[in-house]
């Protein structure tokens, strides 16, 4: 994968740039040894790191404003980043860039349950948010799997999904408002605490612009009172054809569960021999969870089943109790666990129309053997988000390459089915060169243009999510003058 | 001019020497006075998989015909756009392509959300006539900016739309409106608050002053229906007299939809957007002849004296926008709340950006 090189005029300023932000900023959170940077060399797409030149951990909105107007006079690119769990390198840094990491930024400034909203500092991780409302029965609805871990800065960047956004949304449906500081250091309101936005809609274009046009710090998000109850049930089908049936036939007939969560075999055989979670050996196992009082648990269930067994299944199980439950959900939420403990994996977000799901799983196994690498598929079927696991051994030569090969194909046939590359990890710089396969150049410039008009200078995460061919005129001018 | 495809729209605007007034069915009457152009001449369904809930349909396809097609599947348009033509006094066919530009929803916008929380992806020819394409037809999709919103609400400044992608929902089995009884505005949003953040998945709360009645939807599988409509009368009833409404569900919902209360009444009508536990405060405060509150209080139509800029009155944070006034009120009084200096900055640079000789419904936005 290709970065852009250091620019020397910029690595040259350092000693500089550490001063001047030393004046704005607390001794500790100015971090410029080479042995502390490594701290920040990648994010969870680990194949890929560079220590950035400086890492600064501001504390307030007016300390973010502090950093960006003085790496904006001093022409340093900026890479915000949150919890640094991207799957797509969107935290990565360059030598030349200094790491904004808004960690340190989680309070809590306003829980408010007659309005139903929460206003956080971005730094707070996922989980935590719904931590902080769950004395009164609310929740925050995305919810990624890497929650525990994730920051909602992070989650805003991405636009990050989840388990259960077939009912809730993602997160720029949770999204109300939001304080970003532009790269020139001025601050910025949009949105509130109100639903709708008087002007151009310039919330929903920030959520999921991947920390490019302005650093999130605080934010207003919707929360929700949680249901009385909430209860899966597990059907194994002997064929991905019939599932995807099953799932398309459960939608037609008006049911809509949170979650409707899709494994295949590969993925089966490796959840089960980890978590040990009692799931059938068959093709394609569903987990689907409702919500409701006990009484509207068991009347869609009911629905559910009759459907499910409409279709012959070879296995169908009810959870009767929460233990049960847990144990439905346990292979599931331990899959990427599981793939850890096989090999090194790559994890893709491909999302396609959810009638091609059977054509593209057979598809991807008949790649898997023409690539010689082992794919085992786990996904969130109720809207098409899939999630290819390819497992590679990192310490094999040329295996990465493969890899990357592979799932380059992959992401191919999801655009070409009418889906799209990323449906929640982002375009990182993990997609980015794959970018022209799914936009016309036009298209890509069109959303060029958006980033002109808040980071006029592109120093704001400026290699990621287009390919380098696209914005080099942009990002270096100078060699495009020459 | 009424480009009957996507590349005769290209040109048309290519080659346009002056400003044009995109319009839609023209029934939210939002086009100025310039050269007028139609999209209803872009009409048809590309695309429609109930089991995927996926619509793919041209911009200037009718809202009837959608609506029809909809029912056929058992499905709807779960953001419940209004129809402005009574309130207007307007006629014609609103067209889908008009319902995103506008982002217009209704009241289960508390729920499920907006208009724009169901566009999926969008084709629209921009301000240079270049044909262009974000987002896709899948319900997930985060590869690259989020055009998708950009275009929704922007009533055709920074482009005009050609195709639209949307999700649709099933229609509910069975849907039950309580009434609950209450003279105070801060007692009815302390209603609505108690509704809206109770696990009973409610998914209207609105209220007429005039009648004093707070009205709280709750809709889904018969029995689930019942049972909640239930709760929510005893958990209510410490605001007022509690009840299942006998009232025609979907004729009353269309009427909160609508604000038919003002449509044989004179007088501007402003629509505000604010906090709903600000509502009580900011009714309070203006000068107005009725006001009608949706959205949990979050929303609150206001009917005023002609000529009056109730942004004058705006005492808590949110925004107007005047929907209905003559001819000289509009031209004194924007329709649109004026951005704060630096967002009004970003918004005036989008639009130079997407269209540079600034000819689509000039002056609308700001």
């Amino acid at each position: 994968m290709e970065m852009p090189s250091p620019n020397p005029a910029v690595l040259a300023r350092k000693a500089r740039l550490v001063e001047r932000l030393s004046q704005v900023l607390p001794a500790d959170a100015v971090i410029s040894d080479e042995a502390e940077t490594r701290a920040y060399e990648c994010d969870a797409l680990t194949a890929y790191k560079c220590p950035p030149l400086l890492a600064v951990l501001p504390r307030s909105t007016a300390e973010v404003s502090d950093i960006l107007r003085i790496c904006h006079e001093e022409g340093v690119p900026v890479v915000p980043r949150g919890a640094g769990t991207s799957l797509a390198g969107g935290a990565l840094p360059t030598a030349d860039c200094v790491i904004l990491g808004v960690a340190r930024m989680n309070d809590v400034l306003e829980t408010d349950y007659d309005n139903r909203i929460i206003r956080v500092q971005t730094g707070r991780t996922n989980l935590s948010v719904s931590g902080a409302v769950e004395e009164e029965d609310f929740f925050y609805a995305p919810d990624p799997s890497s929650q525990l871990a994730c920051a909602i800065a992070g989650n805003i960047a991405m636009n990050s999904g989840g388990a259960h956004c077939l009912k809730y949304g993602v997160t720029t449906n949770n999204l109300l408002g939001v304080t970003m500081v532009m790269m020139d250091g001025s601050v910025v309101e949009i949105g509130g605490a109100h639903l709708d936005a008087g002007g151009l809609d310039l919330l929903g274009v920030i959520c999921g612009s991947e920390g490019q046009l302005g650093v999130v710090t605080e934010a207003t998000l919707r929360i929700l009172r949680k249901p009385e109850g909430a209860r899966p049930v597990l059907i194994g089908y002997d064929s991905n054809e019939v599932a995807g049936a099953c799932v398309s036939d459960i939608i037609k007939a008006g049911v809509l569960p949170v979650a409707i969560e899709f494994m295949d075999r590969p993925c089966i055989e490796a959840c089960e021999a980890f978590a040990k979670a009692g799931y059938p050996m068959c093709e394609a196992l569903l987990i689907v969870e409702v919500e409701g009082s006990e009484a509207e648990i068991d009347h869609q269930l009911r629905l559910i089943t009759d459907i499910a067994r409409s279709h012959n299944p070879v296995e169908l199980r009810e959870a009767t109790d929460s233990d049960e439950a847990a144990r439905i959900w346990l292979g599931r939420k331990s899959a990427f666990g599981a793939m850890g403990q096989i090999n090194d994996y790559m994890c893709l977000d491909g999302t396609i129309p959810v009638s091609s799901l059977p054509d593209v799983l057979r598809r991807i196994g008949e790649m898997s053997e023409e690539f010689g690498l082992g794919v085992a598929n786990v996904f969130h079927a109720g809207d098409g988000n899939m999630h290819p696991l390819i497992l590679f051994d990192a310490n094999k030569p040329g295996d990465l390459e493969r890899c990357e090969a592979f799932g380059a194909e992959i992401l191919k046939l999801c655009v070409e089915v009418g889906g799209c590359l990323t449906g929640e990890h982002g375009v990182g710089i993990e997609k980015r060169d794959l970018m022209l396969h799914q936009y016309e150049p036009a298209d890509i410039e069109a959303q060029l243009r958006v980033k002109d008009v808040f980071d006029p200078g592109w120093l704001l995460n400026p290699a990621k999510v287009f390919p380098l061919s696209t914005t080099q005129s942009r990002r270096q001018p100078e060699l495009a003058a020459e | 001019m009424t480009p009957q495809s996507e590349a005769e729209l290209a040109e048309m605007i290519a080659e346009a020497k002056g400003p044009l007034s995109v319009t839609g069915g023209g029934t939210r009457a939002i086009a100025g006075g310039a050269v007028p152009l139609s999209i209803a001449g872009l009409s048809g369904v590309s695309l429609y998989e109930p089991g995927a809930l996926t619509l793919v349909v041209k911009a200037g396809t009718p809202l009837s015909q959608i609506t029809s097609l909809l029912d056929a599947e058992n499905q709807r348009l779960a953001f419940e756009p209004m129809d402005h033509r009574g309130l207007l006094g307007t006629d014609g066919d609103a067209t889908i392509g008009g319902v995103f530009a506008a982002n217009i929803s209704g009241p289960r916008r508390i729920q499920c959300g907006a208009a724009r929380d169901f566009l999926l992806g969008v084709r629209f020819v921009d301000g240079r006539g270049q044909r262009l394409s974000n987002g896709g037809r899948v319900m997930k999709n985060v590869t690259g900016y989020d055009l998708v919103k950009l275009m929704c609400g922007a009533h055709g400044t920074l482009g005009v739309l050609s195709e639209v992608s949307l999700k649709v929902l099933p229609k509910a089995e069975a849907v039950a409106t309580v009434t609950v009884e209450i003279a105070e505005v801060t007692k009815a949003v302390a209603a609505m608050s108690k509704a809206l953040g109770s696990p009973y998945d409610v998914t209207g709360a609105a209220y007429d002053p005039e009648r004093g009645t707070v009205h709280i939807r709750v809709e889904g599988f018969e029995a689930s229906v019942a049972y909640r409509a239930g709760a929510l009368c005893q958990d209510l009833a410490s605001f007022g007299a509690a009840e299942v409404s006998g009232e025609d569900a979907a004729l009353l919902w269309q009427r909160i939809r609508d604000v038919a209360a003002f449509h044989d009444r004179p007088g501007d009508v402003w629509r505000i957007s604010v906090k709903p536990t600000d509502a009580v405060h900011l009714a309070s405060k203006l000068d107005a002849s009725a006001l009608q509150f949706d959205w949990g209080g979050g929303l609150i139509w206001a009917l005023m004296p002609p000529g009056q800029d109730l942004r004058a009155q705006m005492t808590v944070p949110g925004h107007a926008t005047l929907v209905r006034a003559d001819a000289a009120t509009r031209a004194r009084i924007v329709r649109f709340q004026p951005e704060p200096a630096p967002l009004a900055a970003v918004s005036a640079g989008l639009r130079a950006q997407f269209d540079p000789r600034g000819i689509l419904n000039p002056g609308l936005m700001g």
